[in-house]
């Protein structure tokens, strides 16, 4: 129950992007850190980046991007800043080395993969065609499927 | 009493499902017909039992009774009475026992509605129906009951969950467990094909409505909950990639692919082993679904019930089902011999792509939402999936499927040719692009986003219009119009489906790409200007509500020095539940909305105010809504109410 509670406080905390007085004068500055923002996750909240939890951490986290930024650090060096301190659940995005290249190329093996399939499937359907016509009673069935 | 009543009427159903289970199965198995029979009776008493333990439930809510302990940690005297209903089921037991009531009831509905149903086919459908009964009963009985006595009862409750204090609570769960709970039907009819050893078209004829209901529902549960979460939650997100909003998606992705490969059964009486497939896949992502929801497994914002035990129980009862019903499919994926011949261009190949990008963008959303787990538990390695991946992962099988879909939808069944089919669409194709370029050329910007998606919207918006055009024949265009009109409502259905989703995918692309941000502190009576209008905070107030407190602002949008809108944001305190939340105030509308938030007190004096311009926010959930109205238009055709699909060729005797 305890658990439950607190899982609810932290989805109840109104869900708060940057504050006003965390804000860069820089607009240019700014925008590249919000978008900073959307990829570091708030490591004390539930799968939230820092950009919408207003946890404690969540505004640490926000200023000290904000610092790195207005620092010259590019947007690799923030992320990497992050990275070396909280390791990889700090990332959104997660990186694409190691194991996680499964994670990258799931989709895009997959899709070839049934992609064969799938024509290996239609070639045989064709050639059914040619090898095998229908019987009289399949084309009467057919017929009757058609029809309806 | 009434509550014991309730709590037996529960353990009543439990026996009920179990008869249900086993003699209908075995009367189909040795052809007794009155062993078969049971089923129908058997299947309207399991409903009538637990819809009357669901009666006794909400009647403790509704009465507040505090003596059970779900009331007591989930209500309050004083919650308005539309929450204290759907304070029901916002929370573990209560949806527990929604979702047994939503099983049962798509179990009654198969026994009072499928007299047109081959006995056996119909015995064992009620009786794979009622095994998932047994199991999930089971579950609630022993591991959640909602009908825990308190000893000593407390004055007054714990209050609900202020977030779930909304309209939202009452009508997106159920919808969302109308879809997930219907997509069993779809299993329970995969199974029973498989025990039986047959599937023609008849059978998909049969199983194609459930699955399109269950499909019309689960866009409606999702739309509705993206909508809520969009104003409820304060900054305007529509979509988070959370693992429980995974949950419902991929679902609702293999049903879209079991509807359509349905047809190709259906007409065509092929790809039938893959669509037994993507029906059992469907129900099994389901279960996965309530399983991420309830075991606390993976974090997720909004996880309720995070009990491992009960995860275990769920995940014994995802292994039984899915394991079974995956090995009988392996033993009996022999018997579904295709019939159809079709060539390499055809309908039915347009269909199987269809499938195949559905459901590896799926297979993408499932890998990404268990990779945390996998990552942690085989490479020690614990990282987080969030939304910049599934963005990247996942947009382009729907992009891909938007282009393909208008071309698909007018390919003709058996043989077709790609030019011919393109030859009715280089108008529309030209247009869309044309539209796109012309977006392309007066954005600022460099985002390919906003172009890509308005080509898409206008590709699929007008590619339905075209589909209908084409099937209204030849002739005079007046004389197309009547016969248009005249179409079967399962070719109206299809098009608008299918616009719909052009629709979202516009709303989406729009509102992403041109979305307007300002955050900033503003002082009482001082106006700022947030892209084309004007903002004055009038003024700040103190209300109290039923059960919260709240700082409520005033606040006035002006264009042109034109009055807009008069715009009321709180941010409210709910004591009971020591818990504070936003209330933003939106000025819908059909080009845009205006989203405003108001915040804390600052230090200097003024408040935290944001405002957002949301572009054709509202167009992402009519999209859906439309796209659930094509499900209904295609459910009420013809052919599934007349007569809906008498199996034509001869139902052996030896079932009767």
């Amino acid at each position: 129950m305890k658990r439950i509670i607190l899982v609810l406080v932290l989805l109840a905390s109104p869900i708060w992007a940057v504050e006003p007085d965390e804000m860069l004068a820089d607009p240019v500055l700014e925008e590249r850190a919000q978008a900073l923002d959307h990829e570091i996750r708030c490591v004390q909240c539930q799968s939230e980046s820092i950009a919408s939890s207003n946890a404690d951490w969540a505004r640490d986290a926000r200023l000290m991007v904000r610092e790195l930024v207005s620092g010259g650090n590019t947007d690799t060096e923030v992320l990497d800043f992050f990275l070396a301190r909280y390791g990889d659940v700090v990332l959104m995005r997660p990186k694409s080395d190691g194991a996680n290249i499964i994670l990258w190329i799931a989709g895009p093996v997959m899709l070839l993969l049934s992609l064969g399939v799938g024509g290996l499937y239609l070639r045989r359907r064709r050639q059914t065609v040619v090898q095998a016509p229908l019987s009289e009673a399949d084309e009467a069935r057919l017929r009757e499927i058609l029809e309806e | 009493m009434f509550i014991e009543l309730g709590h037996f009427a529960l353990i009543l159903a439990f026996a009920v499902a179990i008869v249900q289970t086993i003699v209908p199965m075995i009367g189909a198995q040795k052809g007794w017909s009155g062993w078969m029979a049971l089923a129908e009776p058997a299947a309207t008493v399991q409903f009538l039992l637990i819809a009357y333990s669901f009666a006794a439930l909400t009647y403790a809510f509704v009465s507040s009774d505090f003596s059970l302990l779900l009331v007591v940690s989930n209500s309050h005297t004083a919650k308005p009475l539309l929450y204290k209903i759907s304070g029901v089921w916002g929370n573990h037991e209560g949806s527990m026992l929604l979702w047994v009531l939503i099983l049962t009831l798509f179990g009654a509905c198969a026994a009072w509605f499928g007299g047109n149903l081959p006995p056996s086919l119909r015995a064992r459908v009620l009786a794979v129906q009622s095994s998932i009964g047994v199991a999930f009963l089971a579950f609630i009985l022993f591991t959640s009951n909602p009908f825990m006595r308190l000893a000593v009862p407390p004055m007054n409750g714990q209050d609900l969950n202020p977030l779930l204090q909304d309209p939202g609570l009452a009508f997106h769960p159920p919808f969302l467990y109308l879809g997930y709970v219907g997509l069993s039907m779809s299993f329970s009819f995969a199974v029973a094909a498989l025990i039986e050893g047959r599937v023609d078209a008849a059978w998909a004829r049969w199983v194609r409505p459930w699955t399109l209901a269950a499909w019309v529902f689960l866009t409606i549960g999702i739309a509705l909950g993206s909508w809520w979460a969009y104003y409820e939650l304060g900054w305007g997100g529509f979509w988070f990639w959370d693992p429980v909003e995974n949950a419902s998606f991929m679902p609702w992705l293999i049903a879209a692919a079991l509807l359509h490969s349905a047809i190709v059964v259906e007409k065509r009486e092929s790809l039938k082993s893959w669509t037994i497939l993507l029906a059992i896949l469907a129900f099994g992502f389901s279960l996965i679904g309530t399983f991420i929801v309830r075991s606390g497994v993976l974090t997720s914002v909004h996880a309720f019930a995070n009990d491992p035990e009960r995860g275990v129980f769920i995940l014994i009862i995802l292994g039984v089902f899915m394991g079974g019903a995956l090995t009988l499919y392996a033993a009996r994926a022999g018997v579904m011999e295709a019939k159809g011949v079709f060539s390499v261009v055809s309908r039915e190949s347009a269909l199987l792509l269809n499938n195949i990008l559905l459901a590896v963008a799926a297979f993408v959303v499932f890998v990404g939402t268990i990779w945390p787990l996998v990552a942690e538990l085989l490479f020690d390695r614990p990282l987080s999936v969030g939304p910049p991946f599934f963005n990247l992962a996942f947009t382009p099988f729907i992009v891909a499927l938007a282009v393909v879909m208008p071309i698909g939808a007018i390919l003709p069944w058996k043989r077709a040719l790609i030019g011919r089919a393109m030859q009715k669409l280089w108008g529309i194709l030209a247009l869309s692009f044309a539209i796109g370029a012309l977006v392309w050329v007066m954005q600022t910007e460099r985002s390919m986003l906003a172009p890509v998606g308005i080509f898409l919207g206008v590709w699929l918006v007008s590619g339905a219009c075209v589909d209908l055009w084409l099937r209204s024949g030849r002739g005079a265009i007046g004389a197309r119009f009547a016969r248009m009109s005249r179409l079967p409502r399962a070719d109206w259905g299809k098009a608008v489906a299918h616009a719909g989703m052009g629709v979202t995918i516009f709303g989406i692309a729009a509102l992403t790409a041109w979305d307007i941000e300002d955050i900033r502190v503003a002082n009482i009576g001082e106006g700022f200007t947030v892209g084309k209008y004007e903002i004055t905070l009038e003024k700040v107030e103190q209300v109290q509500g039923p059960n919260y407190f709240s700082t409520q602002a005033e606040m006035t949008v002006t264009r042109n020095g034109k009055h807009v809108s008069t715009l009321f944001p709180e941010k409210r305190v709910y004591p009971v539940a020591a818990m504070p939340t936003t209330e933003a105030a939106i000025d819908n509308g059909v080009l845009r909305d205006i989203y405003l938030v108001i915040g804390d007190v600052q230090d200097g004096g003024g408040y935290a105010v944001r405002t957002y311009i949301k572009p054709f926010a509202n167009w992402i959930w009519a999209g859906a809504i439309i796209m659930a109205l094509g499900g209904f238009l295609s459910l009420s055709d013809r052919r599934y109410r007349v007569a809906a699909g008498a199996r034509k060729s001869a139902v052996p005797v030896a079932a009767e």
